[in-house]
């Protein structure tokens, strides 16, 4: 009868760990009460309290979209796939290298090479594209080029990491047994590196594309070219149906770049 | 030939994984080197082509002294030892050709390989090798599409690419199925014979190693406790290398390797 007395007791977790879950949850809790305070300190009630007719205005302007719009968007939009696939192919040129110098099993020198890459990785990757367009506009000048290099610096820190991680991830005995019939360095990078990462390399080139097209459709607001300048334009101008008529070809070019970019990934694994 | 002398290899976290190595192999012998896990079989072989770096010893293959060359060198001395390893090693996503002729690489300038372009004397005898180990249909498949056996096959026909003076192989059957295993074992030995090359197998099944070995080398925690011919493998011999055990049952009265592997399991669960 009183069976639970002599069977072995068992707890999924300790008290310990019991305590610390709930003084976790407890932290939560707090942390999410005092944020409501700060967050309504600073809304002025009155803009929040007709935000559903300000809304329903907005969406009332847009509605129908200026169709005839469009045909002023083709250039722009072209621009915009321009920027994102030239960028991506700058971005991709400058990872390879970086990849393969970040990578423990196939950098030169873990101790000087291997920080710099890792360096280059970084601060690529802690700067928008739209700071990035921010900089090369006053740098370079307002225009597509200075998306495309905005679009290419943001990318070699996303590629480069992915793919370091991907050469980190490959078989070395594979790597041993092509070492072993006397190859050279560069012979065993293309006979028994590459082929290992040939899927995700394409994988994750064409995953930043889709990334790049979606990025590259703001990088106008900065005039860095593309359909951002429409945008911004359209918005400074308040024609809300001309905005309408920009979401809905942004809308169309992403889910076309995602589409393309689902069929490539499947074609090469 | 191949020669070596106090050979010993510690690693840096002070494991002792060879301890004066020393024996000799003519051409044309098949020496198959058994010994438990962890006794320095693996770091053995690869001293000789120096994919694991020897602390101390010298190794000569032929004329050439094989630990002080620098890595030019090296790479000139590797194209003269074939490796067979577990597992194969193949490169899974090329295909079985490009396989094969990665035994040429050595031969090639990087340029040259980067395009393919092996020359006509390597494909022929690439051609002829996937012939000789039954793979003739299987030159353009990628190598994962193979079967452990075939894929086994590849990486012989790999090694013997490089026309090596030498063949090391690594467990060449440790993965495969009995008749497979068989099967293996019986084409590097006749690529031995009729080569005339010298080969070092590391291998775990000591009745494989009997039947398709000259000699047989014997290893515990890294020391060679035997070097001798096959039969000479009495239960005493094996005990030395691997510690006790009732070893009449491993032969079993019907002699087939496989019987002898389920044998040596049933002794395993009396024993416990």
């Amino acid at each position: 009868m009183n069976h639970s007395s002599l069977n072995p007791q068992w707890h999924y977790r300790t008290p310990g760990q019991s305590l610390l879950r709930w003084l976790g949850w407890f932290w939560l809790v707090a942390f999410t009460v005092v944020c409501w305070q700060i967050m309504n300190e600073n809304t002025i009630w009155a803009f929040v309290s007709d935000a559903p007719q300000q809304a329903a205005d907005i969406g009332g302007r847009m509605f129908p979209p200026a169709w005839g719009y469009i045909n002023n968007l083709w250039h722009p939009l072209w621009d915009t796939l321009n920027i994102a696939t030239l960028g991506t192919l700058l971005g991709v040129l400058f990872a390879i290298p970086v990849a393969f110098m970040a990578a423990t099993n196939t950098t030169p020198s873990v101790r000087f090479v291997r920080p710099l890459a890792l360096l280059i990785i970084v601060s690529s990757r802690s700067i928008n594209s739209l700071i990035w367009a921010l900089l090369l506009v006053a740098i370079i000048g307002p225009g597509l080029l200075a998306g495309i290099v905005a679009i290419g610096l943001r990318s070699i820190g996303f590629v480069a990491k992915l793919l370091y991680e991907a050469i980190e991830e490959i078989d070395e005995k594979q790597v041993e047994a092509i070492r072993a019939t006397g190859a050279s360095g560069a012979q065993v990078i293309d006979y028994a590196v590459v082929p290992q990462i040939l899927p995700a390399f394409w994988g994750i080139s064409v995953f930043r594309w889709d990334i790049n097209i979606r990025e590259s459709t703001i990088l106008g607001l900065v005039g860095a070219g593309g359909l951002g300048i429409q945008l911004n334009a359209s918005l400074s101008t308040l024609a809300w149906n001309q905005v309408a008529m920009i979401f809905i070809v942004i809308l169309g070019t992403v889910v076309i770049s995602e589409w393309v970019s689902a069929r490539v990934r499947q074609a090469v694994l | 030939m191949l020669k070596l002398d106090k050979v010993s290899k510690t690693y840096k976290t002070g494991d002792k994984a060879l301890h004066h190595a020393c024996f000799e192999v003519p051409a044309g012998q098949v020496v198959g080197l058994i010994g438990p896990s962890g006794a320095g079989k693996s770091t053995l072989i690869r001293c000789i082509n120096r994919l694991v770096e020897p602390s101390s010893g010298s190794i000569q293959l032929g004329d050439t002294e094989l630990t002080g060359l620098n890595r030019r060198e090296l790479r000139r001395a590797r194209r003269r030892i074939g490796m067979i390893f577990q597992e194969y090693a193949l490169v899974e996503r090329l295909t079985v050709m490009e396989n094969v002729l990665s035994g040429r690489l050595g031969y090639l300038p990087a340029w040259r390989s980067y395009f393919r372009k092996f020359t006509g004397d390597d494909i022929a005898q690439a051609f002829s090798l996937l012939d000789k180990v039954g793979l003739a249909d299987y030159a353009d498949k990628r190598a994962d599409a193979l079967s452990g056996g075939q894929r086994q096959r590849v990486g012989i026909a790999r090694a013997l690419e490089q026309n090596p003076e030498l063949l090391l192989v690594d467990e060449p059957t440790a993965s495969l199925d009995p008749k497979t295993s068989r099967q293996i074992m019986r084409l590097i030995r006749s690529a031995c014979q009729e080569r005339n090359l010298p080969a070092i197998i590391n291998i775990h099944d000591v009745l494989l190693a009997q039947q398709f070995s000259d000699r047989i080398i014997g290893l515990r925690a890294g020391e060679i406790v035997f070097d001798g011919p096959p039969d000479a493998l009495t239960d005493d011999v094996l005990t030395t290398i691997y510690g006790d055990e009732d070893w009449t049952q491993l032969r079993g009265e019907n002699g087939s390797g496989d019987q002898g592997e389920d044998a040596s399991g049933v002794d395993l669960m009396e024993s416990a």
